[in-house]
């Protein structure tokens, strides 16, 4: 019998040699308490978070903190360089996200406007060659732009993490075309990162055939963040499995399914 | 001495390593989860016991928050 249960057991998500079985990474930024943080992250079955880096705030140094909740050595806790607009900013943030997580990965994030939060593309590229010399497993937000793709790819970037919309704008897939290009450009994992609204979002985006998805106001933001957090782990399982499986052929006009010959009535 | 300490003046009695400094805030020293730069240089967790702080140094202390 088929282990239909199991199809997706050998279809393995890599990024710089560290192999990971969800292709659902999630944020952790937004959420009402850490304790919902990680009831959120078991149900979504993620293995990857993101964190970011701020100052401690002094006059009340918090005894709380994100990490008695989510155990490093159990997921991979990705820092950002969120609310960086220069390379140096990023760079330097992303110093200190090395000395504070232990490890050498870091989402790179370069915002260029306010308003839409979209990168600087110039500056991203700028901080990417800086970090990656630095020995940093760099994961750039880049816009999706297939040209600018293949340039982090080509400095040595360990994956590519084009928007589908902007950051915390819940508008989903905006041009499916762009990331379509952006996977065929590069072959190191294109993780689209921003935009997702719902969890009918994400079967869309991965049955193009991009490698990962990355959420967080789409879960923080839900009424019900444990069941969007399930809804999102079933939506990516379903659309790399229909991109694995190969939809059909869109046509104009309609096809029957059924047998045209033997229509019982007729004359 | 006086130092920028998150981008605010802090006053300190004599001589303090970053270690005491973070002994005085009352901040937890983790292994995954901090970060201390000195005028811009991370300083690895190593060098906190003997690292002694100077008039006028620019201390950024950071912990991992909540974020996409």
């Amino acid at each position: 019998m088929l282990d239909w249960e199991n199809l997706l057991q050998d279809d393995i998500f890599e990024i710089a040699g560290r192999k990971f079985k969800s292709r659902l990474i999630i944020g952790s930024g937004k959420f009402k308490s850490f304790q919902q943080n990680k009831e959120v992250l078991e149900a979504s079955g993620a293995e990857i978070i993101t964190v970011a880096v701020r100052r401690v705030n002094i006059t009340d140094p918090s005894r709380e903190n994100l990490l008695d909740y989510i155990d490093p050595k159990k997921y991979l806790i990705l820092p950002n360089t969120a609310g960086c607009y220069t390379a140096e900013e990023a760079v330097n943030t992303a110093m200190l996200a090395r000395e504070a997580t232990g490890i050498n990965w870091i989402k790179l994030e370069v915002i260029g406007d306010k308003k839409t939060l979209l990168p600087d593309m110039e500056e991203t590229l700028k901080a990417a060659k800086i970090l990656v010399k630095e020995g940093f497993v760099v994961l750039p937000y880049v816009f999706d732009d297939p040209v600018y793709a293949k340039k982090f790819e080509d400095i040595g970037c360990a994956a590519v993490m084009p928007l589908a919309s902007p950051i915390g704008s819940g508008l989903g897939l905006q041009n499916p075309y762009n990331l379509i290009f952006i996977k065929e450009a590069v072959s190191v994992p294109v993780i689209v990162d921003a935009g997702i609204g719902s969890a009918t979002d994400i079967p869309p985006v991965m049955e193009l055939g991009v490698d990962g998805i990355l959420t967080n106001t789409a879960l923080a933001e839900a009424k019900d963040p444990i069941k969007m957090a399930v809804a999102m782990k079933y939506a990516t399982i379903a659309g790399r499995l229909a991109y694995l499986a190969g939809r059909m052929p869109k046509r104009t006009y309609a096809v029957p399914s059924s047998p045209m010959k033997g229509v019982p009535f007729k004359e | 001495m006086r130092i920028l300490l998150n981008g605010d003046e802090k006053f300190l009695e004599g001589e303090v390593t970053i270690r005491e400094l973070l002994n005085i805030l009352g901040i937890e020293l983790r292994e995954v989860g901090l970060a201390v730069a000195v005028n811009g240089e991370v300083i690895p967790k190593s060098e906190y016991e003997n690292y002694k702080l100077k008039e006028g140094d620019k201390v950024e202390i950071v912990h991992l928050v909540g974020g996409g």
